[in-house]
């Protein structure tokens, strides 16, 4: 047992910890106003090998592991919501391409996501009537002279207008349902491929959100990943790990949210004495604290789990729904704390309040997250 | 980072566990109903090493670590959790402070005996107008010459009916405050040492409390845990350790719940399926088992932390904190699940919900474990 962490995942936090500070923090609340995709930072991340933690570095990647990785989401996510989740899905997506992809899509994407080079990796499972239920999905890809055809629509896919790499799943086989979709690496910029409209969101607004329409996009035999007719198990595989990314950008949150509070706790006076020295709030207080502590403990031992090569789909599955629904309460707190305050720009908590919120439905609602878990409590033997 | 159980921690759960259900669970219900003591239970307890699990062997422990000793109290309490506490106070209350702060003879005498659980410790801080807020302790301890005179009641004291030695806490020296509390050590049989009638409990009905009365009884200066005025100092430390007992014991508690909620949910048909088939049966099931599983890594790391010697206070206190309010949660889910059978005798989670009431309340109610997480925060 060790919850203190090796050298190396106690470099990395620190590593992304100090940038969190430095250049994150001091840029996220005009990026957040001004809804603007900070390449500059992304770039940094990729300088910092950010953008591919548990990538391998025979591709460029950080090979430090999935701990290393779930630590540093929530040093950025502290700092900025937004930057975290860009970073989550590009380490995803270079994650699944490790595990599923050739050699020869390996060499090719891999350093350049690692690097920074290409901004971003984009995931496109979910569709304007297909999310939680990729079986009734209509995109399809149909082989012609060679080569796969894709035709049809996905939505809110972050970062699809500066990716680099999109993995993109289509029906192969309508006849086949599951069994019959296959993920496809799609380059950005393949004719064919057009980005439809930036989504307006109340949070998360510096990472970008489009819709991707695909019109004939034609893409080599070589471009899928894994096999054809295996798309879903892909998919699967990759949330189970895009979970981690996920509860790991809610516990930031949290502890984003507790360090604002305490802050404005001791200096805010009501009734001659701080508000810190009351009870109604200093329980508070400590209340975020146990859940940040608990989303942060149910998060390391999922990838913990994961770096061992243990199951670890459960445990994913329940580190994100106390992760994301604690955030909701943490944050929504840390506006009551902060009073009128909380309410307007001038301080970090009502863009947390907004940013926390989509952290229950993407990535798998906390519904979806439920179902994972009964089906593996209700499927064992006891 | 690990976060699992080591093969001799996973040997000492599946230990505990095996004895749990068939020695625990089979009789706790009437237990409970009888409000009875389990004396073959606890002597079984302290053949497997159970009544002082972190004690090192030549004091007359098992000698394991911490963990260990959660991990012990979950599966203990999951089989009945008034043998936990009984358990718990033993372990945590009573040799651990001993163990800590006691000297050479100390050891011989008044640990030995207990850790090999020959004989049963209790801990004494609560008063009747006290009990989180030990400034205002009222029982005192007069110096006179080389002995000490002991005045004042203590109630809500686990294992005070059946306790050989109790740790007493007094005030020494009203003027210093905290720093004017001392602890001492009160054998059972000492004059003017008398115990009320146990009291009538909602839960935790198989151990046993009540109100001990002090008069005017003698203490030699050798009986004395710690420096005079350390009292504060060692109740405190203790409470750290215990709140890991108590944490471990809502954990059990929860975790029993959640089983039988499992198993009657698979068994009990409506509308033609299996609940289990409803979303809203999952989902609470679903709810359940993730937060049971968070308590149990607030848990093991505060548990980790004091196996590596440093201060745990605050990690004690949020898993005690979050264990036993999860524990309310989940045993009345638990009730909701079974329906009607949820709220008779027939079935155990009625049981445990009444079980699991305690845990907010006894070693700091949650109140006094948000005072201190609070703290921590706002001095980090």
């Amino acid at each position: 047992m060790d919850f203190d962490g090796t050298e190396v995942q106690q470099a990395v936090a620190a590593s992304a910890r100090k940038f969190a500070v430095e250049r994150a923090e001091p840029a996220a609340a005009e990026a957040d106003r001004r809804a603007r995709f900070p390449e500059e930072l992304v770039r940094e991340l990729g300088q910092l090998g950010l953008l591919a933690v548990n990538v391998p570095s025979a591709f460029g990647g950080s090979e430090a592991g999935a701990v290393a990785y779930a630590l540093a989401v929530m040093e950025v996510a502290r700092a900025d919501c937004s930057l975290a989740v860009t970073m989550a899905v590009t380490n995803m997506v270079g994650e699944t391409i490790v595990r599923f992809g050739t050699e020869e899509q390996k060499a090719r994407c891999l350093p350049r996501l690692a690097s920074g080079e290409w901004l971003a990796g984009s995931f496109g499972l979910s569709e304007p009537q297909a999310g939680s239920d990729p079986n009734s999905m209509s995109t399809r890809a149909d082989l012609r002279d060679g080569r796969w055809v894709l035709n049809g629509t996905k939505q809110w896919i972050t970062s699809g207008d500066r990716a680099g790499v999109l993995i993109v799943w289509a029906r192969t086989d309508v006849e086949a349902g599951n069994r019959g979709i296959t993920a496809f690496l799609v380059e950005g910029g393949t004719p064919g491929l057009v980005v439809g409209r930036h989504e307006e969101k109340m949070g998360i607004r510096s990472s970008s959100t489009v819709s991707l329409t695909f019109e004939d996009c034609a893409v080599p035999a070589s471009a899928v990943l894994g096999e054809v007719g295996h798309g879903l198990r892909v998919a699967l595989a990759a949330l189970d790990g895009g979970r981690i990314g996920i509860a790991s950008q809610a516990t930031g949150t949290i502890r984003a949210a507790l360090d604002a509070s305490t802050r404005y706790a001791r200096e805010r006076r009501a009734f001659g004495k701080p508000i810190a020295e009351f009870q109604a709030i200093a329980f508070a207080l400590a209340d975020m604290r146990t859940a940040h502590d608990a989303a942060r403990l149910m998060t390391l031992r999922a990838a913990a789990l994961k770096e061992a090569g243990r199951p670890f789909g459960q445990e994913a599955a329940m580190a994100k729904l106390i992760a994301s629904e604690a955030a909701q309460a943490a944050t929504s707190k840390a506006v009551q704390i902060h009073g009128g305050y909380g309410y307007i720009d001038e301080f970090p908590v009502e863009r947390l309040f907004r940013d926390a919120r989509v952290q229950t439905i993407y990535e798998g609602t906390s519904e979806i997250q439920r179902l994972v878990i009964a089906r593996h409590i209700l499927s064992r033997g006891d | 980072m690990d976060i699992q159980l080591t093969e001799e921690q996973r040997q000492v759960r599946e230990l505990c566990r095996q004895f749990a259900d068939s020695e625990l669970r089979p009789n706790a219900r009437k237990w409970d109903l009888d409000h009875q003591f389990p004396a073959d239970a606890v002597r079984k307890l302290a053949e497997m090493g159970l009544m002082g699990v972190a004690i090192p062997p030549e004091l007359g422990g098992a000698g394991m670590d911490n963990v260990s000793y959660a991990v012990a109290m979950e599966e203990i309490s999951r089989g009945c959790a008034g043998t936990g506490v009984i358990m718990s106070v033993n372990n945590s209350l009573y040799c651990d402070p001993i163990y800590k702060f006691g000297t050479e003879e100390q050891k011989r005498d008044f640990l030995v005996p207990f850790a090999r659980g020959e004989r049963l410790g209790a801990f004494a801080l609560t008063e009747p107008t006290s009990g989180s807020d030990a400034a205002e302790m009222r029982t005192v301890a007069v110096k006179k010459g080389n002995e000490y005179v002991l005045n004042g009641t203590k109630n809500f004291i686990t294992n005070g009916p059946q306790a050989d030695v109790v740790l007493v806490f007094a005030v020494t020296d009203r003027s210093r405050g905290h720093k004017g509390t001392s602890a001492f050590l009160v054998p059972g049989s000492v004059k003017g040492f008398t115990r009320s009638k146990a009291d009538d409990k909602v839960g935790i009905r198989a151990s046993g409390s009540c109100t001990l009365f002090f008069e005017d009884v003698v203490l030699p200066e050798r009986f004395r845990l710690g420096g005079e005025g350390e009292g504060f100092k060692v109740a405190m430390q203790t409470l750290d350790g215990g709140r890991i007992g108590i944490a471990g014991q809502a954990l059990g508690i929860a975790q029993a719940a959640y089983e039988e909620a499992v198993a009657y949910a698979k068994e009990r048909k409506a509308f033609g399926q299996p609940i289990t088939q409803f979303q809203a049966i999952q989902f609470m099931l679903a709810d359940m088992a993730t937060e049971i599983e968070a308590a149990r890594l607030l848990l093991w790391r505060a548990a980790w932390m004091k196996d590596r010697g440093v201060r745990h206070s605050a990690e004690s206190a949020m898993a005690k904190l979050y264990a036993s309010e999860m524990c309310e949660r989940v045993t009345s889910k638990a009730i909701q699940v079974h329906g009607g059978y949820g709220y008779v005798k027939e079935y155990d989670v009625e049981r445990h919900w009444r079980d699991s009431r305690i845990t907010e309340i006894y070693e700091g109610t949650s109140e006094i474990q948000r005072l201190v997480i609070a703290a921590n925060v706002l001095k980090g």
